[in-house]
């Protein structure tokens, strides 16, 4: 009895570990940023092409950056859920518009509504590295003190939003 | 076959065209390799840098495609992050800054040798701990076996069979 025991037992671990590995979303890799504060940057607007946007003009605000582009196809499925957040003033959300051409992002934002307060305008991606983006879209949550406190990587999802990220900027916004 | 039924300035007539299709030929591949050329006159232009990229690059996870290194992707990021790296090689930075700069915006995952950490030694550790434990459990196993082998030979063969055995082993001796 005993000698079937032990591969059973055996056998049952590595399933174990099986099980957790296959439930992982490998694309989901933590980001190392969360923690540090964001990385500085000033780009043109998208809209206002005269103005400048840069993270230290949110200073004093808890708020979100979303990476976004007129040609991300998951960014559609997200953001009627923005809008509906924008449409709460709950937390202020600024757009990164990440490799996109100016008048296809400005299309994009009336065909499918605007809920940021405003979008930066990344036409090389060079912000985007060095926020470490790899899959638009990602959304950002970033303290009073420009601290990144929590990164979505794929689209917000329902359940993302309710149980993370607005508890987090309810807790933040204190 | 019967012979070509062809008058003579047919043949030269041919000729001509044959000129005309290879002086196209040649044009054809003159352009052809004007524009690789065009393509390629950075790679020339810095084959110290590029080199170092591919390197550094080699060892590099292309994150859009996981599987790939940023060598060989042809994802747009990794089209881009080769500018990147190309840039800081321009820079002066040394191979490790490169790294660094990766490491600080897309976390240790994006090198395909993780580094040895406290949160890595299981992962670098795990495979020797694994090859003790077998060891370990081999010798357990050989000398247990090897003291069962042991006493069933002292105590099962009765002097009848050990006649035997004995006998056996003088005919093999003999041939």
């Amino acid at each position: 009895m005993n000698r079937f025991l032990l591969p059973l037992a055996a056998f049952l671990v590595l399933v174990g570990f099986l099980a957790v590995g296959l439930n992982l979303n490998p694309r989901e890799v933590p980001s190392p940023l969360v923690g540090k504060p964001a990385p500085a940057f000033e780009l043109p607007q998208l809209a206002a092409t005269d103005k400048r946007f840069a993270p230290k003009d949110m200073q004093g605000k808890v708020w979100l950056l979303n990476v976004w582009a007129s040609w991300c196809v998951s960014c559609r499925q997200e953001h009627p859920l923005l809008v509906e957040l924008g449409k709460t003033g709950i937390v202020p959300i600024v757009g990164l518009n990440y490799k996109d051409q100016r008048a296809d992002g400005l299309g994009w934002l009336r065909r499918h509504g605007d809920p940021y307060l405003l979008s930066a305008f990344d036409l090389d991606g060079r912000v985007g590295i060095d926020y470490g983006v790899y899959g638009v879209p990602e959304t950002y949550v970033i303290d009073k003190a420009g601290t990144i406190r929590y990164k979505q990587i794929g689209p917000v999802t329902p359940e993302a939003l309710e149980q993370k990220i607005l508890p987090l900027v309810k807790e933040l916004q204190r | 076959m019967s012979k070509p039924f062809t008058t003579e300035t047919q043949r030269h007539g041919g000729f001509r065209l044959l000129n005309v299709f290879v002086f196209l030929c040649a044009l054809c591949v003159s352009v052809v390799n004007t524009g690789f050329a065009k393509d390629a006159a950075p790679l020339a232009e810095d084959e110290a840098v590029e080199q170092r990229l591919n390197v550094i690059a080699e060892e590099l996870r292309c994150l859009v495609c996981q599987n790939e290194s940023l060598a060989g992707s042809r994802a747009d990021l990794a089209q881009d992050l080769r500018r990147e790296v190309r840039k800081l090689i321009k820079d002066g930075k040394t191979d490790a800054e490169v790294r660094e700069f990766m490491v600080s915006r897309y976390g240790d995952f994006i090198l395909y040798r993780p580094p040895v950490k406290s949160t890595t030694w299981l992962l670098w550790g795990g495979p020797f701990l694994l090859l003790g434990a077998g060891i370990t459990a081999l010798i357990v196993y050989l000398r247990r076996r090897g003291r069962t082998v042991a006493q069933a030979g002292a105590e099962h063969l009765s002097i009848e069979e050990q006649k035997r055995a004995a006998a056996l082993l003088a005919e093999e001796d003999k041939k």
